[in-house]
């Protein structure tokens, strides 16, 4: 369980996150949507320790993320997290990419990693181009190999931070195809994007954030049929 | 030989100097670039206090012309008494001047590595030695290499200076053929930056080779 209790963070001035409450439990898929800027992926950084809050706590299954003696690296292993830049490993082919964490990360022989990569590479369509550099990838075929890589080290959470934004359409809808696949597995995800259409279908929860705050959360068809907030509603009829 | 007076001796007077110049070029690079390697880490992530005062002492090494600093370490070190031999104190002074330059590359190559890119290895799981090892400094390396094989052929034209602590290297020992063999001096010249050429060459060619391979991937 992911539990997010009135975190606020600043940068410099800013201040980003103004006291944002959010629970997930194990199996659920929790889709955050609102406008750029709002801080829904600061949001996302804050939860696996990659920034700092200023103030509230975050626990991933009981442990404070942002306690002294969290163990970072350790408690990494169970969050799998998918960026906007899909950020392959250009040096390392994609078979290299994704053995990486599990040959340093989990000390797992050449064999055996290998062994789980190819595994995930083949779920996510992939097997086909183990020895590929991502140079020579599309941008799905490289956000769907960040997918794997992340996938690899076993995560009970994925974060996934507006992971089709940066990419053609013609590209999204492999990228979804994947997630949604996932999504039906009973990965546990939080789902920071701006496909409405994807949100309402694989959500459990959809939360709308606004200025640093989530000012609605609720079940897909709450949040996009009825909202209760004037300002869920004026967004929605922006973006749909 | 080929009908002038430079003789076999001669010529391997300055193969000798020639050796002299690429072992003070190797142990300048080697701990030039090992301690390039240590401060552009502290400098691509330290705080200013302690950015501001490395940075000066690497720029005073930057800006002060080597000559000057043969000459002054040299006298330095005589006169505390450490009696260290030419070579040695060539070695040592141009590794430093090695230091300062290299540090600013590695500096340069570190930063150059996208936050977004460390952001994804670190929250696999990788720690910040890790992501430094296997992914900052191989990306940070092609950014690296053309700078490096330059500072390389800049060093190896440097050792020159050394004659003003009395090593004899490739340059000095054709003066010294020169000033025998005066009428001969163009022809001396030339075969010296034969050498120069000869030993220069082969680095340069293996940084284009690199920087063609790397560059087939990216």
């Amino acid at each position: 369980m992911i539990e997010i209790e009135n975190v606020k963070k600043s940068f410099g001035q800013l201040e980003v996150l103004k006291g944002v409450s959010m629970t997930v439990d194990r199996g659920e898929v929790v889709s955050v949507i609102g406008g750029s800027g709002s801080g829904k992926s600061t949001m996302l950084m804050c939860i696996n320790g990659l920034e700092p809050i200023d103030e509230g706590r975050i626990l991933v299954d009981g442990t404070e993320v942002h306690a002294k003696d969290t163990d970072l690296n350790k408690l990494r292993r169970n969050i799998g997290i998918v960026f906007q830049q899909w950020n392959a490993f250009p040096h390392l082919t994609v078979l290299e990419n994704t053995t990486l964490a599990l040959r340093k990360v989990l000390g797992k022989s050449k064999k055996d990693a290998d062994e789980i990569a190819i595994k995930q590479l083949e779920h996510v369509g992939l097997g086909d181009k183990l020895k590929m550099y991502p140079s020579k990838l599309s941008g799905g075929q490289q956000q769907r190999m960040a997918i794997a890589r992340a996938l690899a080290m076993e995560p009970k959470y994925m974060l996934f931070d507006e992971v089709t934004s940066a990419l053609d359409p013609q590209l999204v809808g492999e990228v979804l195809d994947t997630m949604r696949l996932l999504a039906n597995e009973g990965m546990t995800m939080i789902v920071v994007t701006h496909e409405m259409a994807f949100a309402r279908e694989v959500s459990n929860r959809v939360a709308f954030f606004k200025d640093g705050l989530i000012h609605e959360i609720g079940t897909p068809a709450q949040l996009f049929e009825s909202p209760e907030r004037p300002e869920t509603a004026d967004f929605l009829k922006s973006v749909l | 030989m080929f009908g002038t007076s430079i003789t076999w001796g001669d010529i391997s007077f300055m193969l000798s100097g020639a050796g002299l110049t690429l072992a003070i070029t190797f142990w300048a690079m080697l701990g030039g670039t090992l301690a390039g390697l240590v401060f552009g880490v502290i400098r691509a992530q330290s705080p200013w206090y302690v950015n501001y005062p490395l940075g000066t002492v690497l720029d005073v090494l930057r800006s002060v012309p080597l000559l000057i600093q043969f000459i002054l370490f040299n006298s330095f070190q005589s006169i505390i008494g450490l009696n260290m031999n030419p070579f040695v104190v060539g070695c040592a002074v141009l590794a430093a001047y090695t230091a300062a330059f290299c540090t600013e590359i590695v500096r340069g190559g570190i930063l150059s590595v996208p936050t977004t890119t460390r952001r994804a290895a670190r929250s696999l799981g990788l720690t910040y030695w890790q992501d430094l090892r296997e992914i900052v400094l191989p990306l940070g390396t092609r950014v690296m290499l053309p700078s490096w094989i330059g500072l390389t052929l800049g060093v190896m034209k440097d050792t020159a200076l050394v004659y003003a602590i009395g090593v004899i290297e490739l340059l000095r020992s054709s003066q010294i053929i020169i000033t025998r063999k005066p009428h001969e001096a163009l022809v001396i010249l030339a075969i010296a930056g034969l050498m120069y050429f000869i030993v220069s060459f082969p680095v340069s060619r293996l940084g284009a080779h690199l920087e063609r391979k790397w560059r087939e991937n990216d």
